[in-house]
């Protein structure tokens, strides 16, 4: 692989999505598994989703995900890269913004801004994790491991990890059981 | 305002970096606002809502705002460092890790599972905000449209937010002036 231009391609690839990134890396997803797996083919669904597992339970943002695959197609380079990529163009945005932030407070404009932007971040997240689901599917115990995260997520007030965890093990009991094979 | 001294900032932000797992949002409220209360409340929902809907991670934009608040510009370095770097030398040990056994059926099985745990935490993230959120007729039109755009003709993502964010501005201006 040509060093150089992988760097490259992960600098504009990630720059580009972190400016569209509203509602965080969760609703960006979709355009960082179209960069990695249809478009550039460093890597097939199955392993990024790998991935972003270990990125879950990493503590920290989980703007990671971002750092380690960088690091899978090149190395610490490729980490730091990726990493800045993502982080710069946003946070030089966000920075501005905040030191307009008191002369904008309350006005019209920032009301009718975060009344109209919420929904696309949350219809974007939406969108993220049903894109995921489809690229998690290994057989019919995924899409139940799903469900039954959702639900622990919505109806009790456990720490996600635990769902995690959880789901790690019950994929073994299934698979070492005989009951379930990964498609 | 208090001063905080840049010290403090990263003490504070790599703690929230650290212990916040499946998650910041959470940890990070904690430190800030109960811990060391170098926030109210308000103060801190006020920025964690400039935050949201700001393009990129979160709570690194509320970082890179509460720092320079605090201290200018180096502030704002000093607390993303905070709440990034532990993270990624954890990280790195785990990418390690799973460069060597990665391979193995029983690792590759064990984050199968876990990987779909993840999809269904993006999917409560989102359906968790539209519960908490009050839309209305225009905020479940903008979701439908992403959902529309993204899922269904499976539209490049940068070209249905570029297409979605004047689309979503024009709605909710219209519709919320009936």
């Amino acid at each position: 692989m040509n060093e150089p231009s992988v760097l490259g391609q992960l600098a504009r690839s990630f720059a580009m999505i972190s400016l569209i990134a509203i509602g965080g890396i969760n609703a960006v997803l979709p355009a960082l598994r179209d960069v990695v797996v249809d478009s550039m083919h460093w890597m097939d669904d199955a392993t990024f989703m790998q991935l972003f597992a270990v990125t879950q339970i990493t503590p920290g943002p989980n703007v990671v995900i971002v750092s380690l695959v960088g690091w899978q197609v090149a190395g610490f380079s490729g980490l730091l890269v990726a990493t800045l990529a993502m982080l710069l163009p946003a946070c030089l945005l966000a920075f501005l913004i905040g030191r307009i932030a008191n002369r904008l407070e309350g006005s019209k404009g920032l009301r009718l801004a975060q009344t109209a932007l919420v929904p696309v971040a949350i219809g974007l997240i939406l969108a993220g994790g049903l894109d995921l689901s489809q690229a998690a599917y290994r057989g019919w115990l995924t899409p139940l491991i799903i469900a039954a995260n959702v639900a622990g997520i919505l109806f009790t007030k456990l720490n996600p990890v635990w769902g995690l965890l959880a789901s790690a093990l019950v994929a073994l009991a299934a698979h070492y059981s005989g009951l379930f094979v990964l498609a | 305002m208090r001063s905080i001294g840049l010290f403090e900032l990263f003490k504070g932000f790599a703690t929230i970096g650290l212990l916040g797992f499946g998650g910041v949002a959470v940890m990070a409220r904690h430190v800030i606002v109960e811990k060391y209360q170098w926030l109210t409340d308000k103060e801190y929902a006020t920025i964690l809502g400039m935050g949201q809907v700001l393009p990129g991670a979160n709570v690194v934009n509320a970082s890179v705002i509460i720092g320079d608040r605090f201290q200018g510009p180096k502030g704002s370095i000093v607390c993303v460092l905070g709440i990034m770097v532990l993270p990624i030398l954890i990280l790195l040990m785990f990418a390690l890790l799973y460069d060597k056994f990665g391979q193995l059926p029983a690792v590759s099985v064990a984050l199968t599972g876990a990987g779909a745990a993840a999809a269904g935490m993006v999917l409560a993230t989102g359906l968790k905000m539209a519960i908490k959120v009050k839309l209305g007729v225009a905020g479940w039109l903008i979701i439908g449209l992403a959902v529309l755009g993204i899922l269904i003709l499976r539209l490049p993502l940068v070209y249905v937010v570029l297409a979605l964010i004047p689309t979503a501005l024009v709605i909710t201006a219209w519709l919320g002036k009936k």
